[in-house]
């Protein structure tokens, strides 16, 4: 093993953890067993004050002895044991490698411990939340998908990264953008625009939007991934930045905007660390079109899956306000969705020239 | 011919519709097309030459100023005559089943064999059949079998004969023979079949029918060689003679045709093979063009029980019918005929027949016509008349299914099932069917030996994703084509096969290794066409093929469960003792290596068996010797020999 003079981190010592609850539980004769906070819509509550979705007490129990868990169970272990390596050697890895690595073949028998990735995964995320430790922490990074450009100044590894000068492409932001890997040494932006869609980040990124309205422009391309979200977290906490977000017109840009500001149900207990409760909603709204006359037949159809998201939201308390509820049911009672591509319709740099500036001098937002 | 001229006229307007409707996308204004769609009806009168002119109705005006060359009723009537039977089915020989060369070579195995069959059975004699297919050179060398397009197949059987004078309208008259005045149940029906497929020979190859028949061993053996005189239908016969034959008694047909020779589905092979299952008192020597021959053993020793032949049921006839039959009946009252002519009528209820149709029980049958046969008719249809008799129906019952299955199929279970006889528009059915489920244990180790080898992402253990196979009958008979429309794979498709743990799709067969095997046995058997592909979809058909699905469904889930008990018994036994080791390693490895790992192991192993039962699991998953579970006429194979009761005389397999 490891180095036997280095001292245990907490996170390997909550992971050794894991090891004593079997160790513990077959000395006093009882079954194994792991309780873990349940990971459900049904879990999660909507504090109110802090704007942020917490996770609530109910766990469920993982125990050795049961024929249904008994797979699960020794993954759960197989999967602490890996990460508990990557502790040791100090190393960060991605999911996939972390079901290689635990895949094998179990001793005199033809069954793979896994057989598939989507086995693997939900076990990392059931350790994050039983161990309370964050992905970070736990060495595991995503991919790095997610850009960032304006007049930001970062320390990446001891490299020195000036975002304002880093063309149209920007800088990639890493998985893992805690203080001890990424350092933040100047920002004098105003704001920070996070955009949900990679090609309309880089129309504003080529028409430099970024230079003549002083803001950070990030995107994640799609439901941002951890980092962006944290980048962004970092910056409205460190730099007092107020963050607007560009979404689509249609639930699961709504739905994205609501990770960004107040955490998602799956990993509730992130929230802390990852919400942004102060977080705007730019656009696209449903008021939009008839406010910066979008035609009609840019819009989308809404199909039956959009109409049950968009039904599941108005039910969340954290779109309860009158101004969401609005919001959401005037798109149903229009039956279309808008690409933010749509705005395109109108001019090439509509978004930049027109859509934007207007938004901000009307302070147009949602909250 | 008045209809005939309707028909010409009806499809002279249909095309002019056509046009019509053609008109608008062409890109001409809508406009035009509309008055030409008004002028169609009134072309009805004018003759149907004149109604089409060729292209014409693109034309933006109708052609008023040439004068339209009209035809009188006298040319018409000059060129109106009958059309006999075998010209018309020349021209549509599709009907019949000779759409295709490889469709053609098993209608006309089959309509041997079904004659032969039917003969041998009605004789009651056990069969012994010989089909050969072999390819005819003409001369020439012969090409080998999947290349070449003519055949010739001789079927040879034990049957009773035929007499001299019987044999050339036989098989070269259509639409002549024994089984389709009466309601008997037989493999045949219309008369059709044999003459059809001669006709269809003499048609591609020019080669005459060849027959050999001889009626007992004092008898000499006849030779025929006979065509079909298509315009009278009528036999002509090219050869006769007597010959020397070593048969003592028999038939023995020769056809060349035009066909093409072609293995897997709905092929003469398969054909050979489904008529065994359904058919296990058959002996039967398959010689196919290429490969090896096949000789199947008779494996169920008594021949099925006679059919009887029954009088018709009142609520199957149809109103022509019943004048037709009022006018030939023999007997001289009308409440006589009712009784006499047809099944379960009795004088009491004839009588009551009579009354309710406000006629006289004793009229002379011949003098009801016209109102009176249809009030008549609706009386039958509003009397209550008992089902009719359906001792006149011969199943192959379910040791002989059992039987069949058992001997060609390979699998782990088998479960057959008869219904009790049924009644569609008056004609008795029984539906019966079986399963063979699994892959059999002679297959199941190599699967085990593939299994050693750790699987990778995206690979699944057995190729599961196999559909059920539908294998149909009627009357003893497989049907190979047009599983679709026919309303035992309709049947099989809406049945709930999940409720016995089977996996099935949406609107799909159920998935698994498994053979579904049903037969409708008949005195008249709805053919959805002449070919005899597909069972129409009455609802009192499909019900019935339901209901012995699900009971074949019952059992067939009753032995998967009692399976599954077994295997996951055994599976929670090693599900621990394999996780163990594993959860052991990893607890290990978490605390550095310091961990007593055997201690730890027993620690888990003593609590492991303890949970699982220890020796009380043993006997759930041993065998209790129970039989098969309690289901009836099943077998179920394992490694270890054969549970179930095995019909009298089936050799268990090796």
């Amino acid at each position: 093993m490891a180095t036997k003079t280095r001292k245990p981190t907490a996170v390997e010592k909550k992971l050794i953890g894991i090891a004593d609850v079997v160790v513990d539980a077959a000395q006093r004769r009882r079954d194994p067993t792991f309780a873990i906070p349940v990971r459900a819509l049904s879990n999660v509550t909507f504090n109110a004050r802090k704007g942020l979705i917490e996770m609530g007490k109910r766990k469920q129990v993982r125990s050795f002895f049961n024929v249904a868990m008994a797979k699960r169970f020794m993954q759960t272990v197989l999967v602490a044991d890996a990460l508990c390596e990557l502790q040791r050697a100090d190393l960060t890895t991605s999911l996939r490698e972390i079901y290689y690595r635990t895949k094998h073949t179990i001793k005199s028998s033809h069954e793979n411990t896994f057989d598939a990735q989507d086995e693997s995964d939900p076990l990392i995320e059931d350790l994050e939340v039983t161990l309370e430790a964050l992905r970070e922490e736990l060495h595991v990074r995503a991919e790095n998908r997610g850009s960032v450009v304006g007049p930001l100044l970062l320390a990446d590894d001891g490299d020195q990264v000036n975002c304002a000068r880093l063309g149209k492409g920007g800088y990639s932001v890493p998985s893992i953008v805690e203080p001890e890997y990424v350092q933040i040494r100047r920002c004098t932006a105003d704001f920070v625009l996070l955009v949900e869609k990679g090609t309309q980040w880089n129309r504003l990124s080529e028409d430099k939007f970024w230079r003549r309205y002083n803001c950070v422009l990030l995107t994640g391309n799609g439901q941002p991934p951890r980092g962006v979200r944290r980048l962004a977290r970092r910056l409205h906490e460190e730099y007092g930045l107020p963050v607007y977000v560009l979404v689509d017109n249609d639930p699961w840009g709504y739905y994205t905007y609501s990770v960004i500001k107040q955490g998602s149900i799956n990993l509730a207990f992130e929230s802390q660390r990852m919400a942004i409760p102060k977080a705007k909603f730019i656009g696209l709204s449903s008021a939009d079109p008839e406010a910066y006359g979008l035609p009609r037949n840019v819009g989308i159809k809404l199909n039956d899956k959009d109409i049950a998201r968009a039904r599941e939201l108005l039910s969340y308390t954290w779109f309860a306000k009158k101004p969401w509820q609005e919001e959401i049911k005037r798109m149903l009672a229009s039956g279309l969705k808008y690409e933010l591509d749509a705005l395109a319709n109108k001019d090439f740099q509509y978004l930049t020239k027109r859509y934007l500036p207007r938004k901000l001098k009307e302070k147009d937002w949602l909250d | 011919m008045p209809s005939k001229t309707n028909a010409r006229s009806r499809a002279s307007k249909r095309a002019a519709k056509r046009k019509a409707a053609a008109a608008p996308k062409g890109g001409a204004p809508l406009k035009r097309a509309a008055p030409l769609k008004r002028l169609a009806p009134s072309k009805r009168a004018a003759p149907p030459k004149a109604a089409a002119p060729p292209n014409g109705a693109a034309a933006p005006k109708p052609p008023v100023t040439k004068p339209v060359p009209t035809v009188s009723a006298v040319e018409m009537g000059a060129r109106q005559r009958e059309i006999s039977v075998s010209e018309f089915f020349t021209k549509n020989r599709h009907l019949l089943g000779f759409d295709n060369p490889r469709k053609a070579l098993l209608t006309c195995v089959k309509e041997a064999v079904d004659n032969a069959l039917d003969a041998c059975e009605e004789a009651g004699i056990l069969p012994d059949v010989v089909i050969k297919v072999e390819v005819a050179a003409n001369g020439e060398a012969a090409p080998p079998a999947s290349q070449a397009t003519r055949f010739r197949i001789t079927v040879t059987d034990n049957g009773p004969g035929i007499v001299r004078q019987q044999i050339p309208p036989i098989f070269a008259k259509l639409l002549y023979g024994s089984k389709f005045h009466r309601l008997r149940q037989s493999r045949g029906q219309q008369g059709i079949g044999i003459s059809a497929a001669g006709m269809y020979g003499q048609l591609t190859t020019g080669k005459p029918v060849v027959i050999v028949s001889r009626t007992s061993p004092r008898a000499p053996a006849h030779y025929f060689e006979v065509q079909i005189d298509t315009k009278k239908n009528e036999p002509r016969i090219l050869e006769k003679k007597q010959i020397a034959w070593e048969a003592p008694r028999g038939t023995q047909v020769t056809l060349e045709v035009e066909g093409r020779y072609q293995k897997g589905r709905a092929s003469v092979d398969e054909y050979v093979e489904q008529t065994i299952i359904a058919n296990p008192h058959v002996k039967l020597t398959y010689l196919p063009p290429e490969g090896e021959s096949k000789a199947y053993r008779r494996t169920f020793e008594q021949l099925p029980a006679s059919p009887r032949e029954i009088k018709p049921h009142p609520y199957g006839i149809e109103l022509g019918m019943l004048l037709k039959m009022l006018q030939d009946t023999t007997h001289h009252t009308l409440s006589g005929f009712l009784s006499a002519d047809f099944s379960r009528v009795s004088p009491n209820v004839a009588d009551g027949i009579c009354k309710s149709a406000g006629l006289s029980p004793r009229a002379r049958p011949r003098d009801v016509h016209g109102q009176a046969a249809e009030s008549l008719y609706k009386a039958i249809q509003a009397t209550k008349i008992m089902a009719p008799p359906t001792n006149c129906l011969s199943p192959i019952g379910e040791p002989a299914i059992l039987s069949g299955l058992y001997q060609q199929i390979k699998g782990e279970f088998y479960t057959a099932v008869s219904r009790p006889p049924a009644v569609y528009r008056g004609n008795p059915f029984i539906i019966e069917a079986g399963l063979a489920y699994g892959r059999g244990p002679e297959q199941a180790p190599p699967a085990q030996a593939k299994k050693a080898v750790p699987l990778a992402e995206g690979e699944s253990h057995d190729g599961d994703d196999e559909l059920a196979r539908v294998i149909r009958y009627a009357n003893r008979v497989p049907l190979l084509y047009q599983p679709s429309a026919c309303a035992i794979t309709k049947a099989a498709l809406d049945t709930t096969w999940r409720h016995y743990g089977i996996a099935q799709s949406r609107g799909a067969l159920p998935a698994g290794p498994m053979v579904v095997f049903v037969h409708m046995a008949s005195v008249w058997v709805p053919f959805t066409s002449e070919s005899k592909e597909a069972i129409a979809d009455y609802d009192e058909i499909h019900k019935e093929i339901n209901l012995a699905l699900r009971e074949c469904g019952r059992r067939l889930g009753a032995f998967l469960r009692r399976r599954e008990r077994a295997h996951s018994e055994f599976r929670r036994r090693n599900i621990f003792a394999l996780y163990i080791e594993e959860v052991v390693e990893s607890c290990n490895r978490l605390k550095g290596g310091r961990l007593p790992t055997t201690k730890l192991k027993e620690q888990l192993q003593r609590m492991a068996l303890k949970l699982t039962g220890g020796d009380k699991t043993d006997q759930l998953v041993g065998k209790n010797g129970s039989g098969p579970e309690g289901l009836p006429n099943s077998i179920i194979v394992t490694p270890e020999g054969v549970e179930g009761a095995l019909p009298a005389g089936v050799p268990e397999k090796a």
